[in-house]
């Protein structure tokens, strides 16, 4: 089964289409960037699948769950990441992952495990005790990958994880969703060229709401005849009349 | 369950921002105090402990409209809320998690206006007890308006808003500083429209024990109060719904 099933899916906002019939499948433990200049209709996309906002048409399955008509099963089987930080900025780090625990309704001891798990998996050690708004851009973001993956997810939505961060932060931040490969099923949105082809299985490059190109970066590359995955974004983007 | 893990988030993050001590516990204190040294210094009554103090605790809880508005406002900006939202969390869990946590702090403000009214010389009666159970009705009428503000304004609005416009509004409106029959006119009308000055005159009946007296201004603060909140409810909704 595939992890996602989206059918037709659109957004229309007045007189703006923000995601237009969008139809696409994902498989299970799949790592799938969603490309695209600003206003493409990446982050309508993940808001739509995360059930934060509705559809105007079309719908969309999450492991068989619908957006439409299982908000509370699609959430209980998602994580998200979003563009901004979305930490709570008084709480220590452990604060942080305690509290999404109690929102997640886990027991004292599976708290305490899956605190301990991510983490390990994060590797926030040395930052455990430390104010969460104290903390450096990279180990915010990190830290808000691992409130994303503490309710256990089989699906994870990561909205431009890396924005504004430094080579060496992206770096280490990359290793860590590398990691989530196979395990669950990863939705990353990113400006950066050079993310979305280290990073993921496949690749949808949408503009003014459309998909216009899907596949391997190495497939779009050869779609693109260029030799540089940054040339095959911009050429593939430049060419769809949308 | 989720409701309380968020309370107790929120009700951290308010206690450990540094202004909330200062502005909220502190500064109707020194008022207190302030208006108290004035009071002994003047041959006539401008400004009696038994009136001052349980005046000066409504003043105290229009800060709760503040912390309530900031918090929301703070989450909404870091996208904390778009993350929770898209957990199993209910709406009712958002709205009394940042409700609940301020019931207490109203509460220990209140109390810090009427130890220090004690530590002037006030009477320590069992009223003390009841006019800290009439500022719970107080605290969730400007609880429901940092609500609403915080739904729709961002953290620089707020400050200006809750910070600088409604706590005056209180302090001046309210006749805690002065009788209002002195200003007279459209002031007066406009205070006697307005709940604020009911919620002293409430606090000061119940101090006083002027139970009889409390009927007509209770009913103004939960009028506003129940406003408010339905309203703030209702603007919260829609913006879950906007994500």
């Amino acid at each position: 089964m595939n992890a996602i099933e989206i059918r037709a899916l659109t957004k229309k906002y007045k007189d703006t289409v923000a995601v237009n019939g969008l139809t696409l499948s994902i498989g299970e433990g799949e790592l799938f960037s969603l490309l695209g200049v600003n206003g493409a209709g990446k982050t309508t996309t993940i808001k739509m699948l995360s059930c934060l906002i509705k559809p105007t048409h079309g719908d969309a399955l999450l492991l068989g769950k619908s957006i439409l008509t299982d908000a509370n099963g699609v959430k209980s089987i998602i994580g998200i990441s979003p563009q901004e930080t979305a930490v709570a900025p008084g709480l220590s780090v452990q604060e942080n992952l305690e509290l999404m625990c109690g929102i997640y309704g886990f027991s004292r001891e599976k708290t305490e495990s899956r605190v301990e798990e991510l983490t390990i998996e994060c590797r926030l050690q040395d930052i455990l005790g430390k104010k969460a708004g104290k903390l450096s851009g990279g180990w915010q973001r990190r830290l808000s990958i691992a409130m994303a993956l503490i309710g256990e997810p089989k699906i994870l939505f990561l909205d431009e994880p890396t924005l504004g961060l430094d080579v060496i932060a992206r770096s280490e931040l990359w290793d860590t969703i590398r990691a989530l490969k196979g395990k669950t099923t990863v939705i990353l949105t990113t400006h950066y060229m050079e993310e979305a082809e280290s990073l993921s299985d496949r690749i949808g490059i949408m503009k003014n709401g459309k998909l216009i190109a899907l596949g391997t970066a190495q497939a779009l590359m050869e779609q693109a005849g260029k030799d540089r995955f940054e040339e095959a974004f911009v050429a593939l983007v430049k060419e769809a009349k949308i | 369950m989720r409701m309380l893990t968020f309370a107790k988030r929120s009700l951290k993050e308010i206690l450990r921002d540094p202004l909330t001590l200062v502005f909220g516990l502190g500064f109707p204190g020194i008022l207190i105090l302030l208006l108290s040294a004035i009071q002994a210094n003047v041959p006539v009554n401008l400004f009696e402990i038994d009136r001052l103090a349980p005046g000066m605790t409504v003043f105290g809880l229009s800060f709760m409209t503040l912390f309530s508005a900031t918090l929301i406002a703070k989450d909404r900006e870091s996208a904390f809320l778009i993350r929770l939202y898209a957990t199993p969390m209910k709406a009712a869990d958002f709205i009394f998690g940042y409700t609940l946590p301020i019931v207490p702090i109203a509460v220990a403000q209140s109390a810090v206006c009427y130890g220090i009214g004690l530590l002037l010389g006030m009477e320590p009666t069992v009223n003390i007890f009841y006019g800290l159970l009439f500022a719970i009705p107080i605290a969730l009428f400007f609880v429901g308006l940092g609500l609403l503000f915080g739904s729709i304004l961002n953290q620089k609005q707020v400050g200006g808003l809750c910070g600088a416009l409604l706590t005056n509004l209180t302090a001046w409106l309210s006749g805690i500083w002065f009788d209002l029959e002195l200003v007279g006119g459209a002031f007066q009308k406009i205070a006697n429209a307005l709940p604020f000055y009911h919620a002293v005159q409430l606090e000061q009946a119940v101090f006083a024990g002027n139970f009889p007296e409390v009927l007509p201004h209770i009913g103004w603060v939960l009028g506003y109060g129940v406003t408010a909140i339905v309203l703030a409810v209702a603007v919260f909704l829609e913006q879950m719904k906007k994500g």
